[in-house]
């Protein structure tokens, strides 16, 4: 864990920024805390990232719907929203299949955040978009495929 | 320093529907510029919204996020008048931090 999080803090250029941050009460240590899982966004492959995020054999489904349409004109801004209705969300976390990196972003709900986000993400190609949900300390996952005619990648 | 965010925030039966528009390239560092050399890496890394100092969404962001992010989410509570305030640092550590009060 402690390696991770230097690499984090090497990658992002800023070693002791945290510290600083911290510091200076602009972040408070529970923030400092939940680094940015390097080696979750740095995967390749849907099993890796799932690994990272330690959501290894989630299960499928049907309490979670993803927001999205089937069909995306322009692959550079595709309106992707997860929805649960299940209590006690903790994580979501947005994967696309086909990109170079899977994952595309995780939020961390506290309680009382309800588990709705929206967002926008690229995607290179046609793909699989997969929803994983960390609630009452498991993880589930659903999936729903986007068709892009024009991919986010300058093709 | 980057452009501020829009942030819109709106407080209705209990609820505080939140919408954070950043203004940031989100550069994947896959990208060849004209001449052909790649373009590094330039993205929002880590994001986090704060009601009245107590911390409601923290969010993590991968080179996938599209260029100059929306974000939307909902939490309980929150009442007009409140701060709502959103802080975002990306892999250069660059970072930014704007308040709203909700309505």
């Amino acid at each position: 864990m402690n390696m991770q999080r230097r690499e984090a803090l090497k990658a992002g250029g800023g070693l002791g920024l945290f510290g600083l941050l911290a510091a200076a009460g602009l972040i408070t240590p529970s923030q400092a805390r939940a680094e940015w899982n390097k080696s979750a966004f740095d995967a390749k492959t849907i099993e890796e990232t799932l690994k990272a995020l330690g959501a290894t054999g989630a299960q499928s489904s049907t309490d979670i719907q993803i927001t999205a349409p089937d069909i995306a004109e322009n692959g550079a801004v595709v309106p992707v929203g997860v929805v649960s209705a299940l209590a006690g969300v903790e994580v979501i976390a947005l994967l696309i299949e086909k990109n170079p990196n899977p994952l595309a972003a995780s939020f961390t709900l506290p309680a009382g955040t309800e588990a709705s986000v929206q967002t926008r993400v690229k995607m290179g190609q046609t793909s699989d978009v997969i929803a994983v949900v960390k609630v009452g300390g498991k993880f589930i996952m659903t999936k729903k495929e986007i068709k892009v005619t024009l991919g986010g990648c300058g093709g | 320093m980057a452009d501020p965010m829009k942030i819109r925030a709106s407080a209705k039966d209990g609820i505080t529907e939140v919408k954070v528009l950043m203004s940031h390239e989100m550069e994947t560092g896959q990208r060849k510029d004209s001449s052909g050399n790649l373009v590094p890496a330039h993205f929002i890394t880590e994001l986090s919204a704060e009601h009245n100092g107590k911390q409601v969404l923290a969010a993590q962001f991968g080179t996938a996020v599209s260029k100059n992010p929306y974000l939307a989410f909902k939490f309980k509570g929150g009442a007009k008048g409140d701060k709502l305030a959103v802080s975002w640092m990306d892999n250069k550590g660059e970072k930014r931090t704007d308040e709203v009060a909700i309505n």
